[in-house]
């Protein structure tokens, strides 16, 4: 596989001297029309990549502001067919990468190689799947891959060197680093080991890493002295669209970042 | 078959933060378990706490009445009233060895709270118990029975408020923490090791119940039967006779009302495959892979998933797995009060349902041994409601 366009959007923006911007929107949020109107406004307010979340209902990562709106999704009728149907059906693609990211249940029964050539189709070009650690991951990945999509793998503040090596061999885009020991929504201050951890997580991963949970506002990264090349946030933009307020709005914040 | 795996069935779908926890359960597992000195601790405080071995009972009127020998394995005379302080003790000897202050757990109708609390008052251990909502006012009495041994019990608001948000709430707590606390998992399910763990502290059932048979009778039975929710008193009686094919192997699920299209709790009857709480096991799901919610009368085995192993000895046919709805369990339960005098839980009245249910089909002369998984005094409240409604 080449290299990853989710890859070449984060070092584009490095290039640029920037942090990449990774905003995570639920699909279907706040409500089928709006979410289609706040993809294009994240897209062309600077998002590199973006996260539509697939609705699950046990979301064990989860926050309370992320499992809510997962589960009014649901309620909606929201699955992954309709995320990858409306994906299909737009006449343009998103300047954006798209990536996908749920738990592995809804995935698993929609079938991984069926699932893998949808994905494709629709123009996705990866997945993150919080409870499919590095033993678990293979089918899916492998699937994703005879597609060109990536399997984004998530590590965090006990991930041990020997196991941020187990990982180096079969990480692919990103690597997404969970900036607290706990699930996401948002922290007024992240941990003060982060910064040690981060440096080590980049030198043996050797790719592009992006630093989640937890982020709510720019001053949090730069603490961080340019060791996380994008950032990911989203229970702070949830709770501004679910205020009425629109997602560009939110993005013109992290302009700059 | 792979590390962690039943077969095609188990596995460790969780977060990468919980990985570094679940593998070092995993160590203590192999390392600290199989010792001498734990195992001798551990027998040591099943006999002079839980008050093991308990009874093989022969049930001398309704052995009578139905032609074969019922046999009743009375876990509901352990401390606490059911199983479950098999598996709380053990777990927490070993998170005292492995250096935690803390034990952990969710549940459901209680029972397996009340025994983590009560393990963990016993060890000097701290305990924090999540509980559905929903079960908080249902079981009122066991959250009472909790805060008693000092248990910290925290009500889980999300989702459907009962067993399965619960062990949400209770893995997203583990997350942040692990350092100090061990996630005493209250079934043989969940992620790889704690299927594996929970077996073989919940084993001692059926050893007991085939050295109290072979004493008694001179032989094996011929059938087993326990009640499936998660799987850990099924597994604890069958595991022992797993390697004999001369022993009958059955598994009783909640069929819930049993009216069509009604909600119930019988996963290895009608569910299929799919990942929840860390396994691959078979699930109450949509086709689009969202979890259902369940129902049984029983509190105890409303959950919409089962542990991996079950779904694998399914699936190789040594063991099958029948199901029983409320009404069923409600009328065993009236008949072991009255033929026997001994008031059983609802969850084990289900497997006692399918013998009585099934008593034409059994070979006259044969024995059958029941797992009497716990005591039904904590079900009071259901049973008085069920006699309100003419149910019984
Ligand atoms: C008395 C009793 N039996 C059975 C169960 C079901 O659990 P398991 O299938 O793990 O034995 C419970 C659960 O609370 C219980 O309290």
């Amino acid at each position: 596989m080449g290299l990853s366009i989710l890859t070449q959007k984060i070092e584009a923006a490095r290039a640029a001297g920037r942090t990449a911007l990774i905003p995570f929107l639920p699909g279907g949020y706040p409500d089928q029309t709006r979410f289609w109107e706040e993809m294009e406004g994240l897209d062309t307010s600077g998002a590199d990549i973006i996260e539509i979340g697939v609705p699950f209902s046990d979301p064990v990562a989860d926050g309370p502001v992320v499992e809510e709106a997962s589960l009014a999704c649901l309620e909606h009728g929201i699955s992954l067919q309709w995320i990858l149907d409306g994906l299909k059906s737009r006449p343009t693609r998103f300047q954006a990468a798209i990536v996908l990211m749920g738990y592995y249940n809804p995935f698993l029964q929609y079938g991984l190689e069926a699932f893998a050539s949808d994905a494709a189709e629709a123009g996705v070009s990866g997945c993150i799947i919080p409870d499919l650690p590095l033993e678990e991951s293979a089918p899916l990945r492998e699937a994703l891959a005879k597609k060109g999509l990536a399997l984004v793998y998530l590590v965090g503040l006990n991930t041990e060197p020997e196991r941020l090596d187990l990982y180096a061999r079969h990480a692919a885009g990103f690597v997404y680093f969970v900036s607290v020991l706990g699930t996401t929504g948002v922290r007024e201050l992240l941990p003060e080991e982060i910064a040690g951890r981060l440096k080590v997580a980049k030198e043996r991963l050797g790719l592009p890493i992006a630093l989640g949970f937890g982020l709510k506002s720019p001053d949090q990264l730069k603490a961080l002295g340019g060791l996380a090349d994008a950032a990911v946030f989203g229970s702070a933009l949830i709770s501004h669209v679910k205020s009425g307020r629109p997602a560009a709005e939110f993005m013109a914040r992290w302009q700059g970042a | 078959m792979h590390k962690g795996y039943f077969g095609d069935y188990g596995g460790m779908f969780v977060p990468e933060l919980l990985m570094p926890p679940l593998l070092e359960v995993e160590k203590a597992y192999e390392e600290i378990v199989p010792t001498k000195s734990f195992q001798d601790r551990l027998n040591q405080v099943l006999r002079d706490f839980v008050g093991r071995p308990t009874p093989l009972f022969r049930c001398p009127n309704l052995s009578a009445e139905l032609g074969f020998d019922l046999w009743l394995k009375r876990e509901d005379l352990a401390h606490t009233g059911a199983h479950k302080i098999n598996n709380t003790i053990g777990q927490g000897l070993l998170a005292k060895m492995m250096g935690k202050t803390t034990l952990m757990a969710e549940t459901g109708a209680g029972q397996h709270g009340v025994a983590t609390a009560t393990a963990a008052a016993m060890l000097g251990l701290k305990s924090v118990v999540f509980m559905g909502a929903i079960d908080v006012v249902r079981q009122a009495h066991n959250v009472h029975r909790m805060k008693l041994m000092g248990c910290e019990v925290i009500p889980v608001h999300s989702g459907t408020q009962t067993l399965k948000d619960a062990i949400n709430a209770a893995l997203r707590h583990w997350i942040s923490e692990q350092a100090s606390t061990h996630y005493c998992f209250g079934t043989a399910a969940g992620p790889h090791p704690f299927p594996l763990l929970v077996r073989a502290f919940q084993s001692v059932i059926g050893r007991e119940a085939k050295a109290q048979m072979l004493a008694a009778t001179g032989r094996l039975p011929d059938t087993v039967v326990a009640c499936v929710g998660g799987g850990s008193n099924a597994i604890g009686m069958f595991h022992e006779f797993v390697p004999h094919p001369e022993v009958e192997i059955v598994g009783v699920e909640a069929a819930g009302t049993g009216e069509p299209g009604c909600f119930h709790s019988a996963p290895l009857n009608v569910g299929t495959d799919g990942v929840l709480h860390g396994m691959l096991t078979k699930l109450l799901q949509t086709k689009e892979g969202q979890i259902l919610p369940s129902h049984s009368i029983a509190p105890g085995l409303d959950y919409p998933g089962v542990g991996p192993e079950h779904a694998h000895l399914q699936a190789v046919g040594r063991a099958r797995y029948e199901s029983v709805n409320d009404s069923q369990a409600l009328a065993a339960f009236s008949t072991l009060c009255r033929k026997e005098g001994i008031l059983p839980a609802l969850e084990s009245s289900h497997a006692l349902a399918w013998v009585l249910a099934n008593r034409e089909t059994i070979r006259p002369g044969s024995q059958v041994a029941v797992c009497l998984s716990g005591r039904g005094d904590k079900d009071m409240g259901i049973i008085a409601e069920a006699e309100a409604k003419g149910l019984m």
